[in-house]
């Protein structure tokens, strides 16, 4: 291998990647927005946003720049370097983990394969990164000096650290049966084995799910943000632009969690029932198509969990996570080993 | 003078106190409107708690005191600006009574049919507001829906949609508008249907009950102490409801239910308000039915000039017990008018409530407590 081709392989085609996930990822959560807008409003019997472009289209450009020309304000009293740098700590690691979140197969894009990079921990790299982003909350509540913020960043720390917990015993179900940390390998698994794992886990598809929603802050579980009852917690005192990072990280957790409970539990990339022959007209929609049709299935249930359901008190939520998520997440580890020592 | 329970607040840093003094408003998102309270928290545990009112005082009492019976009649509709037919229809029927007018019998069918279509529709804003406030958002929306309607409904017969002055001492400013009876039917026979849908998301709903159940107790006996009224005083299982103690308007005509809570937490005042908002249905589909025709004007003087004396009548307001304590020297204006806000007592419970539970209920709590500070503070 020449010295081009190393350039090529190691730094070209990666870096056309990063960017293009980058963008695609960009414009979706900015349209995620206006998903959420337009589901919500259907819910609830109103049109949503209708005025900027047609049915609103173009409503997200408009959010975005709103953001960007709006006074960036800075609390006199805030840690002003942890105050500015907070919103993109929680940022950064929310667009990181897509690095090894495969699109399609190894030997798609030109034998390159659908996804930055493949790495033999992948899933673990996943689970590390994403709590980085829990940090960008902490500290953002904490380096506004202000008691609503602080509440929300204490409530954020618990919440999110009790339920990361969960949420791993959850993940380690998969792992057991898929016997790979590497993301790839778990979607060729599911291949072979011609099963969707959540058939094989649903309980641990379940607890993930639930966590995930913990994890995002979203309803029922957004207490660290609760409007109505801190404001707006740990973002209370962040306006314009550095605002807008928090809640881009919001979205792009929302993409994240989705992401792997489509890879993990739904086949990735595959169309339903890989194996069976009579569904190969399935085919004809690419595997990033169906990676983003499963995605977007999931986003949905988030958006129409938040129009359904109140939110649950912060004592409740740790119950839950600890009495409830975390045994029943811990059995189904210890039933998956037993099943998968005696009879395979 | 009020009482400084905490000392001023700011003294202590953040991290050196075990305790925290948080201000809840009055520009927060969940105190409906200018609500302050001073918390006291540990944690998130609340300490003690303690209500800042005022903030919205216009002197209604004392400006009344300088206006003619007749005009005085709009400052009621800025009170409880949620409920203005409730409070328009107490200060003209004790005028009234001052007076000793008589009112013809379909004044007071269409006085009663419109103060319970506003009770249903100040219990909608309640209901959707509490259930907004404890993060269902979308029965905010649905509850508003309805009363859109019944907003529409008012503009119809008042011109007006929220601050209607929908009463005249005396009778009414007008008939009821052409196919007027025939749109309230459409709306109430649908009504049912639609308690049913908010109720489908809340009553059995694991999350609501979680939020709702044993929170902000008030037993039967702590509730009478507390002089409250309204739901929050049936809510505890105390059977005291205006309409039926002292029937006043068309009230005695009416077959209804008064719906009683047994816990006296907030998942009982929930349930007492919804089951309210059927009963009002109820009455409003009878008066629809028995609707008499006639005068809509009775025998009142042109110059109001109520004898002396001193005079009080109360109604069941959406919100508890409105009475107006009325003192005439026999001229124009009356020499003194106080109202008797259910609210402004009713939210003397917070204190109480709120003690040992957590900042996540004291949302719940001023929800369920359904106050409106412009009643509070007049």
């Amino acid at each position: 291998m020449n010295a081009w081709q190393i350039l090529i392989n190691y730094a070209v085609i990666p870096l056309v990647k990063i960017a293009v996930i980058v963008g695609i990822l960009s414009g979706g959560i900015a349209y995620l927005t206006l998903l959420e807008r337009k589901v919500i409003a259907r819910l609830q019997q109103r049109l949503g946003p209708m005025r900027v472009g047609w049915h609103g289209i173009l409503q997200p450009i408009a959010d975005g720049l709103k953001f960007i020309i709006k006074e960036d304000v800075i609390p006199l009293k805030a840690d002003k370097f942890v105050f500015t740098i907070a919103p993109a700590i929680s940022l950064i690691p929310a667009f990181v983990v897509f690095a090894v979140i495969p699109f399609g197969p190894p030997d798609s894009l030109w034998g390159t394969g659908g996804y930055v990079t493949d790495i033999n921990i992948g899933l673990l790299f996943v689970v590390a990164v994403s709590s980085v982003g829990v940090l960008g909350i902490i500290l953002g509540g904490w380096a506004s000096n202000s008691k609503y913020p602080l509440l929300g960043a204490l409530r954020s720390t618990a919440q999110m650290v009790s339920y990361e917990v969960a949420m791993g015993f959850a993940i380690i179900g998969v792992l057991l049966v898929a016997n790979s940390l590497s993301l790839v390998d778990i979607v060729q698994k599911q291949k072979t084995m011609g099963l969707w794992f959540f058939f094989v886990q649903p309980v641990s598809f379940l607890v993930y799910y639930a966590c995930g929603m913990a994890e995002t802050n979203r309803l029922p579980f957004d207490l660290p943000e609760a409007e109505t009852e801190l404001v707006g917690g740990f973002h209370t005192e962040y306006s314009g632009f550095r605002f807008s990072l928090y809640f881009i990280a919001e979205y792009a957790n929302m993409i994240t969690v989705s992401s792997l409970a489509v890879t993990l539990f739904f086949g990735g990339w595959l169309r339903p029932f890989p194996n069976v022959a009579a569904l190969a007209f399935l085919d004809l929609i690419p595997p990033p198509l169906w990676f983003t049709i499963k995605v977007l299935t999931f986003l949905y249930v988030f958006i129409w969990v938040r129009g359904t359901l109140p939110r649950f008190r912060f004592d409740q939520l740790m119950n839950i996570g600890w009495k409830v998520f975390l045994p029943v997440a811990m059995a189904n580890v210890i039933v998956t080993s037993a099943v998968l020592l005696s009879f395979l | 003078m009020q009482e400084d329970i905490f000392g001023a607040i700011g003294e202590e840093t953040i991290l050196d106190a075990n305790q925290l003094t948080i201000n809840m408003g009055p520009q927060h998102p969940s105190t409906h409107g200018v609500l302050r309270v001073r918390l006291k928290i540990d944690g998130e545990r609340v300490i003690d708690a303690e209500c800042v009112i005022g903030y919205l005082h216009r002197g209604t009492e004392k400006i009344v005191e300088n206006r003619t019976y007749t005009m005085a009649v709009p400052y009621f509709d800025r009170t409880d600006y949620i409920a203005a037919v409730s409070n328009n229809l107490g200060f003209v029927e004790c005028v009234e009574k001052m007076l000793g007018v008589e009112v013809p019998p379909r004044v007071q069918y269409i006085r009663t049919m419109m103060t319970e279509f506003q009770r249903i529709a100040s219990h909608l804003l309640w209901l959707a507001t509490h259930a907004l406030d404890i993060g269902a958002m979308t029965v905010f929306l649905y509850a508003f829906r309805e009363r859109e309607e019944i907003l529409k409904l008012m503009e119809a017969v008042f011109g007006a949609r929220l601050t209607i002055h929908a009463f005249r001492i005396g009778g009414l400013w007008q008939d009821l508008p052409h196919g007027f009876l025939d749109a309230c039917r459409k709306f109430s026979d649908g009504f049912e249907a639609h308690v049913d849908e908010y109720e489908g998301l809340l009553t059995n709903n694991r999350i609501w009950l979680e939020r709702t159940k044993n929170i902000g107790v008030v037993s039967a006996e702590e509730a009478i102490d507390l002089s409250l009224t309204g739901p929050p005083l049936r809510g505890s299982g105390v059977n005291y409801d205006v309409r039926k103690a002292r029937p006043y308007a068309a009230y005695a005509d009416f077959d209804f239910d008064i719906p009683l809570g047994v816990h006296g937490d907030t998942y009982d005042r929930y349930l007492v308000r919804v089951e309210e908002m059927r009963q009002s249905n109820r009455i409003i589909q009878q008066c629809i039915t028995r609707m008499p025709s006639g005068s809509i004007r009775g025998k009142a003087p042109r110059v109001i000039k109520p004898p002396v004396g001193e005079y009080f009548h109360s109604v069941e307001g959406p919100k508890g017990e409105l009475g107006y304590y009325i003192v005439s020297e026999g001229g124009t204006s009356p020499y003194r008018c106080r109202i008797r806000p259910p609210t402004f007592i009713n939210l003397q419970a917070l204190r109480k409530m709120v003690k040992g539970h957590l900042v996540a209920d004291v949302v719940a709590i001023i929800g369920t407590l359904d106050i409106v500070l412009g009643e509070v503070d007049r």
